[in-house]
C-alpha cells in the first residue's frame, strides 16, 4: 500500500470565494523505498503542489492521504513524526553548530523543554552519518557550504524518523558535484532506510538517472505519474515544455536544444562518441547530419585527430573539430 | 558528552561566572555610591542585621538603595529576554519593546491613567489600587500594540515590514501621548515627563514584593519556551513540521512580552535600548543562538547591564541623578552601529 498518496487532489489559491485552481483531480501515490521526483517548469506549481501535499496549504478539492488517513485529521504532533520536510527557507540558524540544529529534528519526541535522552543522542549522530555531515557536526551553520547545509537539513529530517521525506528543490543553488551527492544520498535513503521520498527539481537528467518513479508536470498543467522509464519510452517528457526549440533525446537521457539547421552533410564514422560530438558541432553551427546520401558534403571521421571533407571532387582535411568546422565553412 | 557541549558550556560557565562577578560588583557599588555618604563599613554592618545610629542611612539602604538594586536587576533582566523573544518571533535583529512600539503603547496606558485619571486618583495616591491602575493602563497599553501587530503580521509576512509598521505605531501613540499632555495639568504633565525619563528607584519598598513575584513567574515563563524558540530558528514552516503550534507559540510569547514590558514600564518608565541590545552582547559573548544558553545568559546580561545604568545615573553624586535613559543609548548605539557594520561576519546572521 503506498505510505501517502492524494486523493481527487485540486491544489491552487482561494481568495474570497474565487477559487483559482492550478492543478486539479490528482491521484497520485508514493510507495515505501521509492524515490519520487516531481518535474515541471518554473512557476507551473511544483512548490503549491508540495505545500498542499504536506498541509501547509489547504487544498481547494480533495485531500492528502498518509496511510490512508486524511492529513487534514491528524494532529499536527501526529504528522510531525509522519512526515518530515526540507525547503528553501531561509532560516536564523546561523548561529546553532550542526548537532544542534540536527537535534531539532527530535522535538517531535522530546519533552517540554526539549532535553535528548541517549537514544534520541545517538539517533542525532546516526542521521548526521548517514547524510555524510558528521565531521563537521561542531561546525556553525554559518560556516558550511550551501551543499553541507543542505546535508544538514537532511540530516535533519533523517533524525525526525519519519517514514516520509518531502523537499522542495533540494538540489537548487548547489554546485553540480554537490547536487549529485545530495542526489545520491536521497536515493540511498529511499533505497536501503525504505524511506518514501518525494522531491521537486528542475534538474532533470539527474531526476531521470536517479527517480523511481516521476510525476510531470505537463506545459498545459496535466500531471503524469510513474515509472521514469516508461514515461521517458512514451515521450511524456517532451510535455514539460511548451517550447518546439526543447525537445527529450531519448538516448541520451537529457533534454536538447532544438537549433535551427539549413545545411546538411553526410557523415561517416564508426565511433560513437566522435559522432556525437561532431554532431554537436555541426548542429550549433547550423549543419544538420543527413544519413540519406543525396547531401553533396560528406565528413569521414577516423579519430579526433583526423578528419576529411568531401565535396564534388574537392577534399580537404582537418586535424582538430575546431579546424574542420572551419573547412567546412570555405568549401560549402 | 559531544564536542560542540562541551565548547558551549566551557563558554557559557565562563560568561556566567564572569557576568556573575560583574552582577555582584555592581550590586556592591550600587550599596556604596548614591547623593549621600554612607561609610562601607556601615552599609556591611545594617546589612549583617547590627543596628545602625544613624536612622537617616537605614532609610536610604533600606527603602531606597536595596529597593532600586532589586528593580534595576530584574527590569535589566526582563527587558532583555523581551527583546530576545521579540528578535526571535519577528525574525529580526532589530526587534525590541521600544522599536515595535509596545513600551510606546504601555507609556500611552499610563499617560492617560496619570494624566486624565490623576486628578481622580490623586486621593489614593501611593495606595495598592493607584499603582494597579497604572500597570493595568500600561498593560492594556502593551498589549493593544501588540493585538495590531499581531493582526498586521498575519498578511504581512516581511519582518521587516513588520517592524516598520511597529514603529508606525509608535509614532501615533506618542502623538496621543503629545496630545494628552497638551490638554493636561502642569503638575500632571511633570510627573509624566519625570517618569518618561526612566529610573529605577521607583518602585517602593512596599510594591517591590508584587514587582519580583510578576517579573519572575514571566521570566520563568520565558524559560519555558525555549523548545518552541529553538525550532522557530529554522522559520515557521520548519518549525510547524516539527510540531509546533506556531499561533500559539507566538501569542504565548508575545503575551509574555507584554507583561514583563509592562510592569517594568509602569514602574521605571519607557526604558530604551536595553532589549536591544543586551541580546546582542549575549550572542557575541558566548557565540551561539541556542536558546537553552542564550536565555539564561541574556537575563543575567540585562541585569547587570541596567545595574551599571543605574550606578552610572547616581555616580556624580553633586548634580543628583541622572535620568537612565540618557545613559542607555551610549551604551547601546555604539553596540548596534557595531553590528550592523559587521552583519556578514556574525554567524548568527547567516
Amino acid at each position: 500500500m503506498s505510505i501517502l498518496s492524494t486523493h481527487n487532489l485540486t491544489v491552487g489559491y482561494r481568495k474570497g470565494n474565487t477559487d483559482t485552481p492550478i492543478l486539479s483531480s490528482l491521484n497520485l501515490s508514493v510507495e515505501q523505498g521509492k524515490l519520487v521526483a516531481l518535474l515541471g517548469a518554473n512557476g507551473i506549481g511544483k512548490s503549491t503542489l508540495l505545500r498542499t501535499i504536506t498541509g501547509d496549504q489547504a487544498p481547494l478539492e480533495g485531500n492528502t492521504l498518509l496511510n490512508g488517513t486524511p492529513i487534514n485529521s491528524i494532529s499536527k504532533k501526529e504528522l510531525s513524526r509522519l512526515l518530515s520536510i526540507v525547503n528553501t527557507d531561509r532560516t536564523q540558524a546561523g548561529g546553532l553548530t550542526v548537532r544542534e540544529l540536527v537535534s531539532l529534528g527530535r522535538q517531535p519526541y522530546t519533552g517540554f523543554l526539549g532535553i535528548l535522552d541517549s537514544n534520541d543522542r545517538s539517533i542525532v549522530e546516526d542521521a548526521m552519518h548517514q547524510a555524510g555531515i558528521s565531521h563537521k557536526a561542531n561546525s556553525f551553520l554559518a560556516e558550511l557550504s550551501d551543499g553541507e547545509r543542505q546535508k544538514v537539513m537532511i540530516a535533519k529530517a533523517l533524525a525526525q524518523s519519519t517514514p516520509i521525506i518531502i523537499l522542495d528543490e533540494p538540489t537548487a543553488f548547489l554546485d553540480v558535484e554537490s547536487r549529485m551527492e545530495t542526489m545520491l544520498l536521497l536515493h540511498r535513503l529511499a533505497h536501503e532506510h525504505n524511506k518514501a521520498i518525494l522531491l521537486s527539481s528542475h534538474d532533470l537528467s539527474q531526476a531521470v538517472m536517479l527517480a523511481d518513479e516521476l510525476w510531470i508536470i505537463t506545459h498545459d498543467r496535466q500531471v503524469l505519474s510513474g515509472n521514469t522509464e516508461d514515461l521517458a519510452l512514451t515521450g511524456a517528457m517532451d510535455s514539460i515544455f511548451a517550447s518546439q526549440n526543447i525537445s527529450f533525446n531519448l538516448s541520451q537521457g537529457d533534454f536538447c536544444i532544438n537549433i535551427d539547421c539549413p545545411h546538411s552533410v553526410n557523415l561517416k564514422s564508426d565511433d560513437a562518441v566522435l559522432t556525437r560530438w561532431i554532431a554537436n558541432a555541426l548542429a550549433r553551427n547550423g549543419y544538420r547530419i543527413n544519413s540519406d546520401s543525396q547531401c553533396d558534403i560528406t565528413i569521414t571521421a577516423t579519430s579526433p585527430r583526423n578528419f576529411s571533407i568531401e565535396k564534388a571532387n574537392r577534399l580537404i582535411t582537418a586535424t582538430s573539430i575546431n579546424d574542420l568546422i572551419a573547412a567546412l565553412a570555405t568549401i560549402s | 558528552m559531544s564536542n560542540s557541549t562541551n565548547i558551549h558550556n566551557r563558554r557559557f560557565v565562563i560568561a556566567t561566572i564572569a557576568l556573575l562577578a560583574l552582577l555582584i560588583a555592581l550590586i556592591i557599588g550600587n550599596l556604596l555610591i548614591g547623593s549621600v555618604d554612607i561609610p562601607a563599613s556601615e552599609i556591611f554592618g545594617m546589612l549583617t542585621g547590627e543596628k545602625c545610629d544613624n536612622h537617616i542611612w537605614e532609610v536610604i539602604i533600606f527603602q531606597s538603595r536595596i529597593p532600586t538594586i532589586i528593580t534595576a536587576t530584574l527590569a535589566g533582566a526582563a527587558l532583555a529576554v523581551c527583546g530576545l523573544l521579540l528578535q526571535t518571533v519577528f525574525n529580526n535583529p532589530l526587534a525590541d519593546p521600544s522599536i515595535l512600539g509596545i513600551s510606546t503603547g504601555a507609556s500611552l496606558g499610563v499617560a492617560i491613567v496619570m494624566l486624565i485619571g490623576g486628578s481622580a486618583l490623586s486621593s489614593i495616591t501611593g495606595s495598592l489600587a493607584a499603582h494597579l491602575t497604572t500597570l493595568s493602563g500600561a498593560f492594556i497599553g502593551a498589549m493593544a500594540v501588540l493585538a495590531i501587530l499581531i493582526v498586521f503580521s498575519t498578511f504581512v509576512k516581511s519582518a521587516t515590514m513588520i517592524l516598520i509598521i511597529g514603529i508606525m505605531v509608535s509614532y501615533l501613540t506618542s502623538s496621543a501621548i503629545s496630545l494628552l499632555n497638551f490638554f493636561a495639568t502642569e503638575e500632571g504633565v511633570h510627573s509624566f515627563v519625570i517618569w518618561g525619563m526612566g529610573n529605577f528607584s521607583g518602585v517602593s519598598a512596599d510594591e517591590i514584593s508584587f514587582f519580583t513575584i510578576a517579573i519572575i513567574i514571566s521570566l520563568l515563563a520565558a524559560i519555558l519556551m525555549v523548545k518552541p524558540l529553538n525550532a522557530l530558528l529554522l522559520g515557521t514552516r520548519y518549525a510547524e513540521n516539527l510540531g509546533v503550534n506556531i499561533k500559539h507559540t507566538r501569542n504565548t510569547l508575545l503575551i509574555i512580552t507584554g507583561l514583563l514590558t509592562a510592569v517594568v514600564t509602569a514602574y521605571c518608565g519607557p526604558i530604551s535600548f536595553l532589549g536591544l541590545v543586551v541580546p546582542h552582547i549575549a550572542r557575541l559573548s558566548i557565540g551561539t543562538s541556542n536558546h537553552n544558553i542564550l536565555t539564561p545568559i541574556t537575563m543575567l546580561a540585562g541585569a547587570v547591564m541596567a545595574l551599571l545604568c543605574s550606578l552610572v545615573s547616581v555616580a556624580p553624586v553633586s548634580i543628583g541623578i541622572i535620568p537612565i535613559n540618557a545613559i542607555t543609548p551610549i551604551i547601546g548605539v555604539p553596540v548596534i552601529i557595531y553590528i550592523i557594520l559587521n552583519r556578514r561576519k556574525l554567524q548568527y546572521f547567516n
